[in-house]
């Protein structure tokens, strides 16, 4: 893992201190609320429904147990004993005080963490795969680029006032599991015939009410010239971004209103007149970074774990947790274990205090003391040896952490929706909680395979459901909440945006809904190897079009005794 | 309108009111004619609205001094003219005219502004003491400043 140096600690403890500073200056009227509101959003503080919100920064997603304990006594101290988990492999506290704020800040830098530019129209903290490190398809671990990034961007002086936010991805694989498409930059680490590392540049996809996928502006860009490239994007986005109109500000309505290679063409324009980017990060400096991800000391193993297997044999229930939530280590005798965050009945990526030092002590004990936050609201322990995954799934279980459903249909993602966000129409979290009841057999979610399902509160999509495989978006239609249904969204590899199966539908016919979708599905796979997307892709979104509405019932909605 | 730059208040000596003064700011459609009325030793500035193209605009010898608008202070385009008429060879006064917190001071100074235009009203509610104080808030950047000040990686880099 990254260490600060002298440097990065001077500036994350200044910047606590400065927020300190600000917040004083709101009070005595020194600044009024519309000039406070940036300075706060830069520092994550955003004001909610019901209270302000903080939302913390973890770079690309990584931690390890200081870190995450000290994020369990913000939430014991300062929340309502809860963090929740968020999409950008963030973590945000949603009952925070705004005196209070400043220290949670110092405690935040005691254990190197920060909320710098985790919100507002800025470079927000950069995301990467979270199984970094970990994949034996990586060409390059793609966290030494996403921490020169984070450095890159850290109170960048020309860019803390862009139009709209921006959000950064990076992939160090051919599987992109950061989701890059729909990031207004997405990197991906390749190689080039001569061999060379350097990287795949796609700018301008997004969600939000206006869907995009990346485009590719570069192929291959060599590795040394990353930031001056960043930097060009930037500045042909920070001069020419529209202003008039936030829901038009992002970079992805630049790229479309210009066209792709007209703004290449501006880019490539600014890339060759500038004389140098602002940080140039020489060999020596960017080796540094990257020794401090250099691969922890791993034990000589076999391949197979005859401990792992016999508990395997002797325990369905364990079975079905190795069956379903581990990923491969591309070192032999190691695994890669997803701890779900999504227990049935639960909101999704809801962490209590009490489970964050459990895991804490689990990662420490078992997985060489390191872990991920996942984008889709998981945890990762990356390193845990088969020997030791019964020993870790028994402390799980201890923790109430050990639902078998990593990828599958109660894998939820869900945005916190109308019962805390000021800009929703919908509810989400008892929608996710109605659908992860009505799947909750293991046996049943194994069965149904890979599909993830996406709920939205509102077109600003912070749920994702355009890159649902099942996509729901709330909306408020006369008063009555109202729920649009896509499929075949993906957000990885082959990215695709859903599209949408017919009119909307009340809540409480949702789970009903998506049961008969799966059921559909179930009929028209060609074998059980064939995952959900692919059959809506193989046959389209026709066959799936009666299972909207419940047998016998009209659109307006589903009776009462339709059959569940 | 008071102006201010890191050392504190300082007189304006440009105006925009005469242009027979010794320094005058103009807009830039006037820039021709004022360069060709161009008494002996004056100096000669020029407004600059934000959404001017920065490559565009004249630097040459003889512009003393270009005044980038900014509207409001969420919009953050003056930032990169800025930095992009530094990088272009600019070296004459760079100025910020319009609405600029306490808090964006040190990000223009980095990109390459040597002064802020705000209006009294700002300055009463943000007085210069609050200006200066923010310039000490964050004391490090990992960005170089067009100023020469050394960034963290320089610094990295010296300690190597």
């Amino acid at each position: 893992m990254y260490r600060y140096d002298e440097f990065d600690e001077t500036i994350v403890r200044q910047r606590a201190a400065q927020f300190r500073g600000q917040v004083e200056r709101r009070i005595d009227g020194s600044l009024t609320e519309e000039e406070f509101t940036p300075l706060r959003l830069m520092n994550g503080l955003y004001l909610q429904l019901h209270a302000y919100m903080l939302r913390v920064a973890v770079p690309y997603g990584t931690l390890d147990s200081k870190q995450l304990r000290q994020l369990g006594l913000i939430a014991e101290k300062y929340d309502r004993g809860y963090g929740h988990f968020t999409t950008r492999q963030n973590i945000q506290y949603n009952w925070p005080v705004l005196k209070d704020v400043p220290d949670i800040l110092d405690l935040l830098a005691d254990v190197e963490m920060h909320a710098i530019q985790t919100s507002g129209n800025c470079i927000r903290n950069v995301t990467a795969d979270h199984f970094a490190g970990v994949a034996a398809d990586e060409v390059e671990d793609p966290r030494p680029t996403a921490e020169l990034v984070r450095q890159w961007s850290t109170l960048h002086p020309e860019f803390a006032f862009l139009p709209r936010k921006f959000k950064i991805a990076v992939t160090g694989a051919p599987d992109d599991r950061a989701a890059i498409a729909v990031h207004d930059i997405g990197l991906q680490i390749l190689r080039n015939d001569a061999g060379d590392i350097g990287y795949r540049v796609l700018v301008g996809g997004g969600m939000g009410r206006t869907p995009f996928i990346g485009k590719t502006v570069r192929q291959f860009l060599p590795k040394a010239e990353l930031l001056g490239y960043l930097e060009s994007i930037l500045r042909v986005y920070n001069l020419e971004g529209r202003r008039d109109n936030k829901y038009k500000a992002r970079v992805k309505i630049l790229v479309h209103e210009t066209g792709t290679e007209e703004f290449i063409a501006k880019v490539e324009a600014e890339y060759a007149r500038s004389p140098k980017p602002s940080v140039q990060a020489d060999p020596a400096e960017v080796e540094r970074i990257a020794a401090y991800f250099a691969p922890p000391e791993y034990d000589t193993l076999p391949a197979a774990s005859e401990a792992f297997e016999q508990a395997r044999a002797a325990d369905p229930a364990f079975e079905l947790f190795a069956a379903t939530n581990l990923f491969p280590h591309k070192i032999p005798g190691y695994t890669a274990l997803t701890v779900s965050m999504k227990p049935v009945g639960a909101p999704p990526g809801d962490a209590s205090a009490k489970q964050m030092y459990r895991l804490a002590d689990i990662a420490e004990r078992w997985s060489l003391d390191e872990l991920r936050i996942t984008h889709v609201q998981n945890v990762v322990l990356p390193h845990v040896r088969l020997d030791d995954v019964h020993a870790v799934w028994s402390a799980l279980v201890e923790a109430g952490l050990e639902t078998p459903n990593a990828g599958l249909i109660t894998d939820i993602i869900a945005c916190p929706g109308m019962d805390y966000c000021k800009l929703a129409t919908a509810r989400s979290i008892p929608i996710a909680e109605a659908i992860s009841t009505r799947f909750a057999d293991p046996v049943r979610q194994r069965d149904i395979g890979p599909l993830g399902i996406k709920i939205s509160g509102c077109i600003n999509a912070c749920g994702h459901h355009h890159v649902g495989a099942i996509g729901i978006l709330g909306l408020e239609k006369g008063g009555v909440e109202n729920y649009q249904i896509t499929l075949g969204g993906e957000p990885g590899t082959d990215a695709s945006l859903g599209e949408r199966l017919g009119a909307g539908i009340d809540g409480d016919a949702i789970p009903g809904a998506i049961e008969r979708i799966v059921d559909t599905y179930l009929d028209l796979r060609s074998d059980a190897d064939e995952p959900f997307i692919a059959t809506v892709r193989r046959v389209g979104l026709e066959p799936f079009k009666p299972a909207l509405v419940a047998p016998g019932v009209n659109v307006s909605g589903e009776s009462a005794n339709a059959p569940a | 309108m008071p102006l201010l730059d890191r050392t504190g208040l300082k007189a304006d000596d440009y105006t925009r009111d005469d242009p027979a003064a010794p320094a005058i700011i103009i807009p830039l459609a006037s820039l021709d004619e004022a360069l060709s009325n161009r008494a002996q030793g004056q100096r000669i500035g020029i407004d600059v609205p934000n959404t001017a193209v920065p490559y565009d605009l004249p630097t040459q010898a003889g512009i003393d001094l270009i005044a980038i608008a900014f509207p409001k202070f969420g919009d953050g385009r003056g930032f990169s003219i800025g930095h992009a008429l530094r990088e272009q060879g600019f070296t004459g006064t760079l100025r910020v005219w319009g609405a600029l917190l306490p808090d964006q001071f040190a990000f223009a100074l980095q990109c390459g502004f040597d002064e802020v235009e705000i209006d009294a009203d700002r300055l009463a509610r943000q007085p210069i003491e609050q200006w200066l104080a923010a310039l000490g808030d964050v004391t490090l950047s990992y960005q170089e400043s067009t100023d020469g000040t050394p960034s963290i990686f320089d610094r990295r880099t010296a300690a190597r």
